[in-house]
């Protein structure tokens, strides 16, 4: 009965390419806000992804990231001192201004590496190499700070601009991940960091760790913790911190959340509603199908087989625009979109749901519908 | 066939003994079968006549359990229909009965040949050999060039040919008809039910046939009144060269 059941739902043409849009519609539209707020999501931890350290130290009382709060330059050695520490290196990062030859000023994060080591760099560079960063007065910038400071034109390799009335002179072009602020990188060696920034007690801002081979990160993050009295974090649980902090204090998750809920609802309402237009209209048909032998749970596979060929071929379909979408306005990194399997197995799970309850409020209509009807 | 005498009348195939059906509760409630005793025989066509709201349509769902009754027995090819529960009755529903609707019921979807495959697809078995089977039997009715034709390219009539080959189909031992011939003009109300005598009726089956359609009395064996819930009169129908 799966191909009588088949031909019903695609004999109908209107009703199934009505049924089609609906779900279509809400999963593009639930994928599409969904990669977008999780493009955001991973825009907002950049700073740690870009960085690529397993283990960051600070202040314990940090509530993500981007806020910055200076710890004594000593806390490089305590961390050092640590069992399973394999190595540790001090990280500045804070925000200053960057005045270029044409007058033009940009807020920018400088972020300061360890010079013997340049642990923290970007992994991939565009322009120039990376290694440059140690001649007198370079600085490496990422591909967002050309973007942001003028375009390629004004910011390239050569280009002279002020740190806080000191010389800064690019050497390369990073590629990095876009934050959540969209400030341009700046990134420069710490001991650089230090003077162009004004003079503080405390300039410290992170210590990048790792733990030694033989030993879990998290046990050395929890060591690191308990002998030093500093926040400790892996990298991960600092992404997700930084994340909970974002859907805390911005109304993000609310307006993103609300979104997907709106398409969840209007996605099983124009399929609940169609589906049993479908089947009320069907429902001589299907009285004679029961009159002739069909059981209830027959036409109860059909219904389901129908109202999951469609959920199915709308998810593709939702699927295919939303990627489309993503991949038209994201390719230039100007959107956040972040299509993951995770997301795309949740709006699976939701669309499944529609489906399942179109197709039960169907099925409870036919569950009572007597054979008689027929006769009438 | 005459089945007027106790001592001639073989077993009944289809046996109703004191069938009572009522529609609604209370103050509401109408009593539509008030104990019905019927015989139906296998090779004969009954006709079930009488004014409209008489009970005919009731109790045609009553024979094909297809409607719970209130009180009563009903045995049909000897399976104690009223005692089965609804699934079983489904189930032999599928196997035992064909059926024939006014409204021809025919899935718009499906071409000729697939609708009238439908019963055997139900039944398990499979497509291709149900269509093959289902052209067999569209050859049978005059049907056989259009059997890849969807139901609203074929006339009414045709319609109702298509929906006659779909219940002989599964091979029923019981067809129950219901007004087959009211969405059809005269002539070809004639050429259906000259079709439904010609390939419906058989030695092994018996055919009910729910009508108001005078002019089709004369296809019937014995014509049932049925008026106000009770079955007024039964009497056989004289054919030319009978008696």
């Amino acid at each position: 009965m799966n191909y009588v059941a088949l031909k019903m739902l695609f004999g109908d043409r209107a009703k199934y390419l009505m049924l089609l849009c609906g779900l279509t519609f809400a999963v593009m539209l639930i994928v599409q806000q969904g990669s977008i707020f999780w493009g955001l999501m991973i825009w907002s931890q950049s700073s740690v992804s870009n960085l690529n350290v397993p283990i960051w130290v600070t202040d314990p009382g940090i509530a993500q990231v981007d806020e910055v709060k200076p710890i004594a330059d000593t806390a490089v050695d305590r961390v050092r001192s640590v069992p399973g520490v394999e190595w540790a290196v001090p990280l500045y990062k804070g925000l200053l201004r960057a005045r270029l030859s044409n007058g033009d000023y940009h807020q920018i994060t400088l972020t300061g590496l360890e010079s013997s080591t340049l642990i923290g760099r970007p992994a991939e560079v565009l322009e120039g190499r990376f290694e440059d960063i140690l001649q007198p007065d370079a600085v490496v910038l990422d591909q967002w700070a050309v973007e942001r400071m003028g375009g390629p034109a004004i910011i390239k390799i050569g280009t002279i601009f002020e740190l806080n009335d000191k010389l800064a002179r690019v050497v390369a072009i990073a590629k990095t991940q876009k934050s959540f602020t969209n400030i341009p990188v700046v990134y420069t060696t710490y001991e650089r960091a230090l003077r162009y920034v004004p003079r503080e007690r405390r300039t410290l801002s992170y210590v990048l760790a790792k733990a030694k081979d033989t030993l879990p990160v998290a046990e050395v993050t929890r060591r690191i913790q308990e002998q030093t009295g500093l926040g400790a974090f892996t990298a991960d649980d600092f992404g997700w911190k930084t994340i909970g902090w974002i859907l805390k204090n911005t109304g993000i998750g609310i307006n993103f959340g609300t979104t997907i809920f709106l398409g969840f609802i209007v996605g099983m309402a124009i399929a609940g509603q169609t589906f049993y237009l479908f089947t009320v209209e069907n429902l001589r048909q299907f009285g004679a199908l029961k009159a002739m032998g069909a059981s209830t749970f027959t036409l109860a596979r059909m219904i389901l087989l129908q109202a999951f060929t469609v959920g199915l071929t709308g998810y593709g379909l939702g699927i295919g625009l939303a990627t489309a979408f993503g991949f038209l306005t994201a390719r230039s990194g100007g959107l956040p979109f972040a299509e993951t399997w995770q997301l795309l197995v949740l709006v699976l799970m939701a669309l499944l749901a529609i489906c399942a309850f179109s197709a039960l409020i169907s099925i409870i209509k036919l569950a009572r519908l007597e054979p008689a009807v027929v006769f009438r | 066939m005459d089945h007027s005498t106790e001592q001639q009348a073989p077993s009944a195939a289809v046996s109703l003994r004191g069938i009572v059906k009522s529609f609604g509760t209370g103050d509401t409630k109408v009593t539509v079968l008030r104990g019905i005793d019927l015989d139906i025989y296998l090779g004969e066509i009954l006709l079930l006549v009488g004014e409209s709201g008489g009970g005919k349509t009731t109790l045609l769902s009553a024979i094909a359990g297809i409607l719970d009754i209130d009180d009563g027995a009903i045995d049909v090819l000897g399976v104690p229909l009223s005692q089965l529960s609804a699934a079983k009755r489904t189930t032999f529903r599928g196997q035992a009965m064909g059926f024939i609707y006014q409204q021809f019921n025919l899935l718009p979807a499906l071409t000729a040949a697939e609708n009238v495959a439908v019963p055997l697809l139900i039944q398990k078995i499979g497509r291709a050999e149900a269509v093959q089977r289902a052209r067999v039997l569209l050859d049978r009715v005059g049907l056989g060039d259009r059997a890849e034709f969807l139901p609203k390219n074929l006339s009414g009539g045709q319609q109702q040919r298509v929906a006659i080959a779909r219940a002989l189909v599964n091979e029923p031992r019981l067809l129950i008809c219901d007004e087959p011939t009211a969405a059809l003009d005269g002539p070809n109300g004639q050429k259906v039910m000259e079709l439904l005598r010609e390939v419906g009726r058989a030695p092994d089956r018996c055919v009910v046939i729910v009508t108001h359609d005078s002019r089709i009395f004369h296809f019937g064996d014995r014509m049932a009144n049925l008026t106000d819930g009770r079955i007024v009169s039964i009497e056989s129908i004289a054919r030319e060269g009978t008696a």
